[in-house]
């Protein structure tokens, strides 16, 4: 059980990825973006093939995944658990292996546990992208949302970002805060301590709210992570109703936050619970900007990994559209 | 055969001996112990019917004495078997070993237990004693057979691995253990609390995005069981303490004279959640109770050298390489601790002057033989001809792969460490030389 050293491109999660790294590949992601736009995409994938391994249904990451790979030219070839010869019990290194055999060229891996990702990493001489991975990391999502308030505020560093619910099983709170972190935004995770322990903001260099009120004030983002309804049978939260009453994002509630505060959801939202519709809807909501940013940090970071050369070099800002 | 054991420095805490002896083994008890035996060796001829094993530059200890192992006998030879086991214990410098129950099936039957006592007689290279489950089937709720069981053979119970959950249960387990004078050696984790825990509860569990196990599910049981122990007057024997918090209630319980007794691990006295950080999702650094902080490191080393944990125990807990390359959720607990365990804890303890070296070697002989009651740990006139010959200079680095043990997961993989085995005896036959 020998591992080694991620081949180079692949991207496991966003602790430990230095800020100009993670600069690199939202200003891909914004170049990458403007050439959509013109419908002039690089065919940055040409002749690479891309397998699609998700242990786990999603739906929008899947699908941005190979919207993105389509875009630059290459290859998607799917992978699920069911039908595949996962199903039958072959580990996920041999599959990877058959896949490298058959000439795939990276490896986008969504699994239950975390950390799998990694693992295969170290045993694949082939780049491996974490598409989500338990409750670790989702590095793309992190990207994803990252890229989204750049745009909105023009900058990240110096910005007060508010991440607030189930942090504690939350993969892209680790990733988003993390990345936010890393290009010097501050961090504050709010919610009921069952949900948002110390110790995790002690891991993530983040701060620590346990009243709405206070998380959210001086916010210039307010960000509400889906509340899993399986939580209410361990315990970790008494109903529904209670986790709206205080931890439920309303209009009067963003009212907290900073002025001219925007809304953000990494999705599929409980509406009325985490979030209301008038504030996931609304002009200062974020949320569609998000959606379509997925698949353009997705085509950066497949570039990353894949194309001739890796990134390009970063542009001076002022070329980068806004 | 008899054995005389020539030139060595014998560290023998329980009859106060340390210094130049020889010792003289004769059928398989300790016959004489003395500055110079030699005569016994006519110069220039052939000594007869007197094998000689030559000590010198080496330290002669009492043989260590594990009260805490997984053999893995019956049903699962594919992490261990009772010869790979005992010679792994053998090249540890160990000569008599406890092996505990939760093997497949559970030792919950006196017929089971009666069956491996006798296969030890055949297959084991040391002496091996089964400690029985407690309930059936290590379920929590009713209780084994315990005198049937300490009948067959059994030297002491433990549900290990499966906490018990249910209080009452433990109480009468505990009462009902009583009247066969058993020892319960008990795995303190309170269900509850300890969840889906995987790795110790904090910053290194929250980052990796694995389920924290936090140190109060050791601490809140041993509190539970240690008050137990005074209810009932039983014999209790903590094992595996790992937290600084489970310390107070050990010492409140001996303070007011209850019969608890408690073991710490070579890993949790050397390493810390740092392990797990730097290893990250590779599962060799996963044991229960986890490896935990340092301040909690600090306080087992503490308390082992002044005696509130009575002794090492090591662990022991093979599995096959294949059941440990798994997500970390989905490994099995535990690491293979028999051929690590003196040099690690003379490496990181004694070395730096934490421990002084003939506490260490009270705390692997004679105090866990005290805790079961075990003959052995000593070497007076009369004692079992059990020893170790270990070269304390010698400095190895970890290499699984040479292991005798199947099981060949263990963190210190690399790891630098002084000490090492060089023979082991068992009444008086030389069962272990390192060859390397």
């Amino acid at each position: 059980m020998t591992a080694g050293a991620p081949a180079p491109g692949s991207l496991l999660g966003l602790a430990g990825l230095p800020g100009p790294e993670i600069e690199a590949i939202l200003d891909e992601a914004e170049a990458l973006l403007a050439s959509w736009r013109k419908g002039t995409l690089p065919a940055l994938l040409r002749g690479k093939t891309v397998a699609l391994v998700f242990v786990e249904p999603s739906t929008r990451t899947r699908v941005s995944f190979e919207q993105a790979t389509n875009l630059l030219g290459g290859r998607a070839v799917l992978l699920g658990e069911a039908g595949s010869s996962l199903e039958k019990g072959e580990t996920l290194f041999d599959t990877a292996e058959t896949l490298r055999a058959t000439g795939v060229d990276a490896i986008v891996l969504r699994h239950p546990e975390p950390g799998e990702p990694e693992r295969l990493a170290g045993r694949v001489p082939i780049p491996v992208l974490n598409a989500g991975d338990g409750t670790h990391e989702h590095p793309t999502q992190g990207l994803l949302d990252i890229l989204t308030i750049r745009q909105a505020f023009g900058r990240v560093a110096g910005l007060r970002v508010a991440i607030v619910g189930d942090v504690l099983h939350s993969r892209v709170a680790r990733s988003t805060a993390a990345g936010l972190r890393a290009l010097g935004a501050e961090v504050v995770l709010v919610g009921p301590p069952t949900l948002v322990p110390p110790a995790l903001g002690r891991a993530l260099g983040a701060g620590v709210a346990h009243d709405l009120a206070r998380g959210l004030r001086g916010a210039d983002v307010v960000m509400t992570l889906r509340l899993q309804r399986e939580r209410m049978r361990a315990a970790y939260i008494p109903s529904l109703s209670e986790y709206r009453a205080f931890w439920g994002v309303t209009p009067e509630r963003m009212a907290w936050a900073r002025p001219g505060a925007r809304f953000m959801h990494p999705g599929p939202a409980n509406r009325g619970v985490e979030v209301t519709s008038e504030v996931h809807d609304a002009p200062a909501s974020l949320v569609r900007g998000q959606v379509r940013n997925g698949v353009a940090v997705r085509m950066a970071v497949l570039a990353r990994a894949l194309a001739e050369g890796g990134l390009r070099p970063a542009r001076p800002p002022e070329a980068i559209a806004r | 055969m008899n054995l005389l054991v020539r030139g060595g420095r014998l560290l023998d805490p329980a009859s106060g001996r340390d210094g130049r002896y020889d010792l003289l083994i004769e059928g398989g008890r300790v016959a004489e112990v003395a500055p110079d035996l030699s005569h016994l060796l006519p110069e220039g001829s052939e000594p007869r019917g007197i094998e000689v094993l030559e000590a010198s530059g080496l330290l002669v200890l009492p043989g260590l004495v594990d009260i805490h192992a997984h053999l893995r006998t019956p049903g699962q030879s594919h992490k261990e078997t009772l010869e790979t086991g005992t010679r792994a214990a053998a090249a540890g410098g160990f000569t008599q070993v406890v092996t505990l129950a939760n093997t497949v099936p559970v030792l919950d039957d006196p017929l089971l237990v009666a069956a491996l006592v006798a296969r030890v007689e055949r297959e084991a290279v040391v002496r091996v004693h089964v400690a029985a489950a407690v309930t059936k089937g290590q379920m929590g709720r009713e209780l084994a057979p315990l005198g049937a069981l300490a009948q067959a053979g059994a030297c002491a119970v433990s549900d290990d691995g499966r906490p018990i959950a249910d209080a009452g249960v433990m109480r009468r387990a505990l009462e009902y253990a009583k009247g066969f004078g058993l020892v319960l050696l008990d795995h303190a984790e309170d269900p509850g609390l300890a969840g889906e825990g995987v790795v110790h509860e904090g910053p290194v569990a929250a980052a990796l995005g694995l389920p924290g196990l936090p140190s109060l599910a050791e601490s809140v049981a041993v509190a539970r069981d240690v008050a137990l122990a005074g209810l009932t007057g039983a014999r209790l024997h903590v094992m595996h303490v790992s937290a600084r918090a489970s310390l107070e209630p050990i010492r409140r319980a001996k303070e007011e004279g209850f019969p608890v007794t408690a073991e710490v691990t070579p890993h949790h006295l050397a390493l810390t959640v740092a392990e797990v950080a730097r290893f990250r999702y590779d599962a060799r650094t996963k044991v229960n109770p986890p490896l935990r902080d340092e301040e909690d490191r600090e306080a087992l080393v503490e308390a082992l050298a002044e005696g509130l944990l009575d002794c090492i125990a090591t662990d022991h807990a093979p599995h096959a390489a294949d059941e440990k390359d798994a997500p970390y959720r989905d490994a099995p607990f535990g690491i293979s601790g028999f051929e690590t365990a003196f040099a690690l804890v003379h490496t990181e303890l004694v070395r730096p002057g934490r421990l002084p070296l003939p506490e260490l070697v009270r705390r692997m002989t004679v105090e866990p033989a005290r805790v079961l009651g075990l003959r052995g740990g000593r070497l007076a006139p009369g004692d079992p001809g059990d020893l170790a010959l270990f070269d304390l200079e010698a400095r190895w680095r970890v290499e699984p792969e040479r292991f005798e043990s199947r099981g060949r997961n263990t963190p210190l993989v690399g790891r630098e460490l002084f000490g090492r085995c060089r023979a082991t005896v068992v009444g008086g036959r030389v069962v272990w030389r390192d060859e390397a």
